[in-house]
């Protein structure tokens, strides 16, 4: 295992961590108002200070994790859920009108930036943590959709395929048991880059008001607010932003640690 | 060439009418009827059906997606429902500060990126590659708000070089607009520049291992020569797919760095317009970005073609 795998798993476990325990204890109420103590910076009571309502920030940290990685996840969840399935009919129909039709479609979704789906999805149902999930989703279903197509296709033109072909297997049935394990590997790097992605893009939406609402804790909410403290309360966006960087930092030092540890031809190559 | 820029085009062409289609129907589903929202709870029908009538909602659906689309082709995007004045006009104020702001980044982001990658890729494996790569990993971890919200902290309220956030205007020279533009352009060039240098470093590294490479030094040039002579030019394919993609995020991105330093650009006339449901203006400002997005796809493939004279007898 290499370095980057381990730091960045570690970093991936302890953020999971904190959002899971956070289901049944935090060192405060996340909610809770204290104004006398508004303001504090990190000390032996609150670890990481308190906000300008008095809330502990170490709290909120905790119960913000479970929105950024629950939004991840989900839009990950999405855009495998259905790119995938479409990268691979695509592959298996090579040059026919239905794979230029979900090569197309892809796309035209690609030339709509996650924020610009999001904007159109806000406009008509309302902010909401759900929208920013929507709109996360559909980002990511193009993305999944052309690696696995173009991971597919050279697969397709390989001798253990036209094995099964010939073997009497149909074109769904060697997608799904022998295309698909093949292209596993390279999903599933490509899950965590994507699941980062999607932490900073719900950070993003939140910090514009398009994510989650209030009273969900999430780390882009806290930038908001804290924005206007900066200059006598630097705390206040240096944490929830370490939190999001840390968080980030530890998917991607984990995706490439996967990539290479997966494909030991590139431990050489590299 | 020709040949490849023709069929490009008309994809070009087909990808803006399928996206305006999408746009229009999706704001068309959207709850509410602007008429009533424009009038308050308390109007008459009458005068609701007049207003109607006036902002041309009672026409047929695909009647008012010609007019729309119509109109945007001729530049009159249609009459702003909250402020009643041109949308066509609103925007294009905004994109003076939208457009120059994702400029600035993509170039700053360009001016660090390039050496940053040539750098690591010329010294792999060395001292000075690792410290590149870490900053990268870095600067692709960092959101670009937060970021921004960092140099403000420290160049504009503890060092006072430069303006905490609003926009001075054209009109007062260009060297006080760029300016005003310069902090956040930076916090929108840095996490596109790492992922930039990264792709710079991969795509040279590629191209370094080529067999034409090795004819490059066994001819007499120095690695350095060869980087430069040949290197360089074929990794441009992958360098400008990203440069490309990256515009778009940029002016994206201008969009949520605009609301941190209060600058009066697309993104703060489109989260006007959504809290006033002013759909109209939402929907123009979405056609423009997505139009951006697909037109500079179109230009970087057209650029393929200039950089590998391969891919124009291809199609």
């Amino acid at each position: 295992m290499s370095r980057n795998l381990l730091l960045g798993t570690v970093l991936s476990s302890l953020v999971v961590l904190a959002a899971l325990v956070s289901f049944f204890w935090t060192p405060f109420d996340h909610t809770a108002m204290d104004i006398p103590a508004k303001l504090q910076r990190p000390n032996g009571l609150h670890w990481l200070g308190t906000d300008h309502f008095g809330r502990d920030i170490f709290s909120m940290i905790m119960v913000g994790a479970r929105t950024s990685i629950a939004v991840a996840l989900v839009a990950v969840g999405i855009g495998m859920g259905i790119g995938i399935p479409l990268g691979l009919t695509a592959a298996a129909q090579q040059g026919s009108w239905l794979d230029e039709v979900i090569m197309r479609a892809n796309d035209l979704v690609f030339a709509f930036p996650s924020l610009v789906i999001a904007i159109l999805i806000t406009a008509i149902f309302g902010a909401g943590a759900v929208n920013a999930i929507i709109a996360i989703g559909i980002f990511n279903i193009p993305v999944f959709a052309r690696i696995t197509r173009g991971a597919a296709l050279s697969l397709w033109a390989r001798e253990f395929i036209l094995a099964a072909r010939v073997s009497g297997k149909g074109a769904a049935r060697i997608s799904a048991e022998h295309i698909l394990p093949n292209v596993a590997n390279l999903l599933i790097v490509q899950g965590t880059i994507q699941f980062s992605l999607g932490i900073l893009a719900e950070a993003g939406l939140s910090y514009v008001g398009l994510g989650a609402q209030p009273p969900t804790p999430s780390w882009g909410r806290m930038l908001a607010d804290a924005q206007t403290m900066v200059s006598f309360a630097p705390h206040l966006a240096l944490i929830p932003g370490s939190a999001i960087i840390l968080t980030v930092l530890g998917l991607n030092l984990m995706g490439d640690g996967l990539r290479d540890w997966l494909d030991p031809k590139l431990r050489v190559s590299r | 060439m020709l040949r490849y820029a023709l069929k490009r085009g008309l994809s070009l062409l087909l990808s803006l009418a399928v996206a305006s289609l999408v746009i229009f129907f999706v704001i068309e589903v959207a709850p509410g009827d602007p008429a009533s929202f424009m009038l308050g709870i308390n109007a008459e029908p009458d005068t609701v059906a007049a207003l109607r009538a006036e902002l041309g909602l009672d026409q047929s659906k695909a009647q008012r997606y010609l007019a729309w689309i119509g109109g945007m082709v001729t530049g009159d995007f249609g009459m702003s429902y909250t402020y009643r004045t041109p949308v066509a006009g609103m925007i294009a104020d905004r994109m003076w500060v939208s457009l120059p702001l994702a400029l600035y980044a993509l170039a700053l982001s360009t001016l660090i990126a390039f050496p940053a990658g040539i750098y690591a890729a010329a010294r792999r494996g060395k001292a000075g590659d690792m410290a590149v790569m870490g900053a990268t990993q870095l600067g692709v971890a960092v959101p670009n708000f937060w970021f921004a919200m960092i140099l403000v902290l420290i160049f504009a309220i503890n060092l006072r070089w430069f303006g905490a956030g609003g926009f001075a205007g054209w009109d007062k020279g260009f060297g006080t607009a760029i300016h005003s533009l310069t902090l956040p352009a930076i916090a929108l060039a840095l996490p596109q520049a790492a992922i930039l240098a990264r792709v710079m470093r991969s795509a040279l590294l590629d191209i370094l291992g080529e067999d034409f490479m090795r004819t490059a030094r066994a001819k007499g040039l120095t690695r350095r020569q060869a980087l430069w002579r040949h290197g360089l030019r074929n990794a441009m394919i992958p360098v400008l797919t990203i440069i490309g993609l990256q515009f778009s995020f940029l002016l994206a991105g201008a969009i949520i760095i605009e609301q941190v330093f209060f600058l009066p650009g697309l993104g703060r006339l489109v989260f006007q317009a959504i809290s006033s449901r002013d759909l109209i203006v939402v929907e123009s400002v979405v056609m423009i970005l997505v139009f951006a997005v697909i037109s500079v796809n179109f230009l970087v493939d057209l650029t393929y073609a200039l950089v590998d004279p391969r891919l124009r007898s291809r199609t």
